[in-house]
């Protein structure tokens, strides 16, 4: 694995928008065929790093390196065409538009030359019904508008899209905040089947539930650094929870973890045990957990 | 037994229901597309007009070139303001635009002798640095289009009276008309179109072909063919080609569009010069059609040409619209103005109808945009 060469790959990359430094010195490896989830808390810099690597900021240290050649990308166009795919949070969907339209914008197929290139309508609307069947959503007309669609399905096709057109990495903002649990998990197997299709992936998300299936690397964020790179081999879902929450901080990081197993506690024994105690009470008077006292 | 008896019973009833969606779908995709608003109200102001003008001679052939001169007119700048709004901004300098351009053609022909073809290529290069800078400003700044081109709206007027009064001593330039005999391109702005196209224009079934043959009508005014040719090809360019994906997409949400690849600045500069072009159009159909300028030529077009907008079903926060829309936002324009002067109607009224059928518009685009993004 060490001797692959990185589908992305970004050395002591640093940010700074004026004398704020949202990133310093950030490096990470991604290869083909693997997801690597990066997680952080809010103000963590996942965002502004995700920008640096899809091109909407460019970074003020460090190098990125694409297929290992170094790259520098002026705008998102640019990144696009090296590749790089992000879906933003807001998905970069129009909703008043259709699907085709939305499918192919900025990059719409045509036919025909000169003043008659015209876009190839009968293939755009093919091409995208055919996508989005092969993800498990059978469009009945893809004119219909997006906004007709439900935030999975936009979902689906915001990362279609990026599939569709060659990218070599699929970045993923927070593709599974929005969603209920049915949808968050057609997004998940998505995510799956694009690795699968030997995609780089890299799925930025806080939620550990969703990042720990998929995943095949985290890297986690903390305060505009990185706590570094992990293996899942190497990482429990407890540890990376622990990390996520900060390190330092060790009570308050104890606590969450022992809220955390005592909601599993707590289900396990609201499943199997339904006629006893009731929950709420056996969970309060539970005497492991260290929050009540001190921690917050 | 019992399985068989129940997916019999359900399985006719999963076919109907299929059916029906698809009868809805169809109604929708109808009811989905922007301009059927305006041809709602097209058709109804016809027949208005029609069995109230009876006898009047608004609907002979010289009838209806005279309304279709002036929805010609209004139509040449709606259409541009339409690409501009369907791309999310709005220029209210048009109107100050044609004054300008007005200005720019008379002074060098009249005062400098230069011929006419140079003194329109000037308004046009003019018209395309104000569009320019227009656009430049709204991208580079972030500002609203409306306070940016509010501005241009007595920049570009003031400069048309000052550099009038300034280089002629008056605000009123005359005698145009003298130098267009001779001017292959002052031909593309005046007279009418006769022969070549107006019969190719027959033959396309574009126009009633009893006009052809119709000694009364000599031919069809150029600022009708301008209009046409514009609204073609600007539906055209919104339906049939990755510049028009683009103009949705700028207009619908320029984030996401940036995002996607589309070049959402140079889109925006190439509406705000592609508006600013239409007013010199205008400007160019109207000087060589009266043979002077007058530096306040064109007022409120502006707003008359958003008002033809948005009765062509477009949405003022852009991402939504349609050219021909705007066209038929234009024509109605052009019945009412002229069918209340047919029918003897005070044409006080005018302003009153004008008003009423802009929040009749806007109310039924506001409630149909709700429609169309109705789930599934």
């Amino acid at each position: 694995m060490t001797t692959r060469t990185p589908m992305i790959e970004m050395r002591s990359v640093s940010k700074h928008f004026g004398s704020v430094i949202a990133l310093s010195d950030i490096s990470m490896q991604v290869y083909s065929s693997e997801v690597m989830c990066l997680l952080g808390d809010n103000g963590a810099g996942k965002s502004t790093l995700i920008k640096t690597l899809s091109g909407v900021h460019q970074p003020t240290h460090g190098e990125m390196l694409l297929d290992g050649k170094p790259a520098r990308f002026k705008s998102p166009a640019y990144a696009l065409d090296a590749g790089i795919a992000t879906v933003f949070q807001d998905l970069a969907m129009v909703p008043l538009m259709s699907i085709t339209r939305n499918f192919f914008m900025g990059r719409e197929p045509t036919v025909g030359w000169g003043p008659l290139k015209r876009i190839d309508w009968k293939y755009a609307d093919r091409v995208a019904k055919e996508e989005m069947a092969k993800i498990g959503i059978d469009v009945r007309d893809p004119s219909q508008p997006v906004g007709t669609l439900s935030g999975g399905e936009r979902q689906c096709v915001a990362i279609a899209r990026a599939v569709y057109f060659g990218a070599k990495v699929l970045i993923l903002d927070e593709p599974t905040s929005a969603l209920g649990v049915k949808q968050a998990s057609v997004v998940l197997r998505y995510i799956a089947k694009a690795r699968a299709d030997g995609l780089a992936v890299i799925f930025i998300t806080h939620n550990v539930h969703h990042a720990y299936p998929v995943a095949d690397a985290f890297t986690l964020l903390s305060r505009g650094g990185s706590l570094g790179s992990f293996r899942k081999e190497e990482v429990s879902r407890e540890e990376v929870l622990n990390m996520m929450a900060g390190g330092a901080e060790l009570e308050s990081l104890d606590a969450e973890l022992a809220e955390f197993q005592r909601d599993d506690k707590a289900k396990k024994a609201s499943l199997a045990e339904q006629d006893a105690q009731p929950v709420n009470e056996t969970s309060s008077t539970e005497p492991p957990s260290p929050r009540t006292a001190s921690g917050y | 037994m019992n399985s068989t008896e129940t997916k019999q019973s359900v399985a006719p009833a999963a076919a109907d229901q299929d059916e029906r969606i698809q009868r809805v779908s169809f109604w929708k995709k109808a009811l989905n597309r922007p301009e059927l608003g305006a041809l709602a109200g097209a058709v109804l102001v016809l027949a208005f007009f029609i069995a109230a003008s009876s006898g009047t001679g608004m609907f002979t052939p010289a009838g209806i070139i005279n309304f279709l001169e002036v929805a010609a007119q209004l139509g040449i700048i709606a259409t541009a303001a339409a690409l501009l709004m369907i791309g999310g901004e709005f220029d209210l300098s048009i109107g100050s635009m044609i004054g300008l351009a007005g200005i720019l053609i008379a002074i060098p022909a009249v005062e400098y002798g230069w011929p006419l073809w140079a003194a329109i290529l000037l308004a046009f290069a003019c018209a395309g640095l104000v569009g320019w800078i227009n656009g430049n400003l709204v991208n580079k700044t972030g500002l609203p289009s409306f306070i940016v081109t509010l501005g241009f709206l007595f920049i570009l007027r003031g400069l048309a009276i000052g550099t009038s009064r300034l280089l002629t001593g008056r605000t009123q330039v005359g005698g145009v008309q003298d130098h267009i005999p001779g001017d292959w391109f002052a031909a593309l702005f005046s007279g009418e179109v006769a022969t070549g196209l107006f019969s190719w224009m027959a033959e396309n079934g574009w126009m009633a072909t009893n006009f052809a043959g119709n000694p009364t009508v000599t031919g069809i005014p150029v600022s009708i063919v301008w209009w046409l040719g514009l609204t073609a090809v600007a539906t055209w360019v919104l339906l049939c080609t990755p510049y028009g994906n683009w103009i949705f997409a700028s207009g619908g949400d320029a984030n996401a569009a940036r995002n996607s690849g589309v070049p959402v600045q140079r889109v925006k500069i190439s509406l705000f010069m592609f508006t600013a072009f239409s007013a010199t159009i205008f400007a160019c159909i109207q000087v060589m059609d009266t043979g002077s300028a007058d530096t306040i030529r064109g007022l409120l077009k502006e707003l008359e040409a958003i008002i033809a907008v948005v009765i062509g079903g477009a949405l003022l926060t852009g991402g939504y619209g349609s050219a021909i829309g705007a066209a038929l936002g234009a024509l109605i324009f052009g019945m009412v103005q002229m069918g209340i002067f047919y029918t003897g109607v005070n044409t006080d009224w005018f302003q009153v109808f004008l008003g009423v059928m802009l929040l009749v518009a806007v109310l039924f685009n506001n409630y149909m945009r709700k429609k169309a993004m109705e789930a599934k």
